[in-house]
């Protein structure tokens, strides 16, 4: 155990992926907050994008379990709002990865003063920002819908928080 | 730390958030407009995590599981405001509701986040954050809705003269309103007030609502001590109805 790193335990929670966006790992989420390594066990803190979100069972035990799979026998994931999660947490990496995926990484969130600053979301396919919001609301707690004018398509950007 | 008071004020945020959170869920399908469909539902999502959040402090502090305070208990053990049990009627009401409701809430978790009592200060920067969105969906349709059509306008200002009252009874004292103040817990029904009036008064003074004069209202109180209306308890028999098949399952 003594040998394993932190570095190689969030190497390995690449692996873990948000189960609503699977191109997205925990990691570059940012929702795991501290990694520790005491004698023969592994604690892990992780904290939700938002405090209703109900993929947080799924995926501490998907941390779990991934650790199992790489030798870490012992693993303890505490749950907390010590250091709350907020949509700047989004690692550059994920960022990329969202858009990717067609969905509008969320703007920095000292920007989040009004609703305006989600009005013109900018839209990820085409970058351009002549578009529209439909619902602060979306599919998931963290989702927001919106309407890009020029690709004439819906689209959901990652709120910020 | 007087637990007492400390519990006493968890219990009742909590009881808001979740009898609040069911009514919300209540318009899943039933939303005027697909989008306010999405809003309430995501709002009653985000509510009763909030309320499950709450309760699991108060499981810290020795009572029972989050899952068997929110489904076991009678009527008169829960300590929501009656605001929130009252049913969702029209979708004139359960806006102007969700208005003069999320107003207060967000400033109570904003005063929370000051707490001497860390694990709520640290869970109320949390809900502050996410409480925005339900606020700002709430000015903006008071403020469209507000200022739109005859009927709009007339259909919000009879709901707003109806809620005002039992908005009041949001705010009704906790025996350890002393307590809770002197021991930097919370700041206090009163001062929470103040500053919601001036929130609702900011906002509908942007439509062509008439807000009545606060000296004419009588607050509708009885909720924070387990008096509450007869549409509490139904709510509760059908919330916790498939919970009470089997109380032991695993899910």
């Amino acid at each position: 155990m003594q040998t394993i790193s932190k570095e190689k335990i969030y190497s390995w929670l690449e692996e873990v992926k948000d189960p609503e966006i699977p191109v997205l790992s925990l990691v570059d989420l940012g929702v795991i907050t501290g990694v520790g390594i005491e004698d023969e066990t592994v604690h892990i803190e992780m904290t939700p994008t938002f405090v209703g979100c109900p993929a947080m069972d799924m995926m501490k035990q998907e941390v779990i379990e991934v650790l199992n799979k790489h030798g870490v026998e012992n693993v303890s994931v505490n749950i907390s709002f010590k250091e709350p999660w907020s949509s700047d947490k989004i690692s550059a990496k994920g960022r990329q990865a969202l858009k990717q995926f067609g969905l509008a990484p969320p703007p920095p969130g000292n920007l989040f003063t009004d609703i305006d600053i989600l009005e013109h979301a900018q839209c990820p396919r085409c970058n351009g920002s002549n578009t529209d919001l439909k619902n602060p609301f979306g599919p998931t707690l963290c989702r927001s819908i919106h309407y890009c004018n020029d690709c004439k398509e819906a689209f959901e950007q990652f709120k910020p928080l | 730390m007087n637990e007492l008071a400390l519990k006493e004020l968890l219990y009742k945020m909590a009881d808001d958030q979740l009898i609040l959170g069911h009514r919300n869920s209540e318009w899943t399908g039933f939303g005027p407009l697909l989008e306010e469909d999405i809003a309430f539902s995501s709002m009653a999502q985000d509510k009763i995590g909030q309320s499950h959040a709450l309760y699991s402090i108060l499981h810290s502090l020795g009572e029972q599981e989050p899952d068997t305070i929110a489904f076991t208990r009678h009527a008169d053990q829960f300590h929501n405001c009656l605001l929130t049990e009252l049913p969702n009627g029209e979708y004139d009401f359960s806006l102007i509701r969700h208005f003069l409701y999320d107003t207060a809430e967000i400033i109570r978790f904003d005063m929370l986040t000051q707490s001497s009592f860390k694990p709520v200060a640290e869970l109320a920067v949390k809900v502050r954050a996410e409480l925005r969105y339900h606020t700002l969906h709430a000015n903006t349709w008071v403020k469209q809705l507000g200022s739109a059509t005859e009927e709009s306008i007339s259909r919000l200002q009879h709901s707003l003269e109806y809620a005002l009252p039992y908005a009041l009874g949001i705010f009704e004292e906790s025996p350890y309103e002393k307590e809770l103040i002197a021991e930097g817990i919370f700041g206090g029904e009163q001062a929470l007030k103040e500053k919601w009036k001036t929130k609702v008064e900011e906002v509908i003074n942007q439509t062509q609502l008439q807000l009545p004069d606060w000296k004419t209202m009588q607050p509708i109180l009885g909720g924070r001590k387990g008096k509450h209306s007869e549409h509490l308890q139904p709510l509760l028999d059908e919330m916790s109805e498939v919970f009470n098949i089997d109380p032991t399952a695993e899910w």
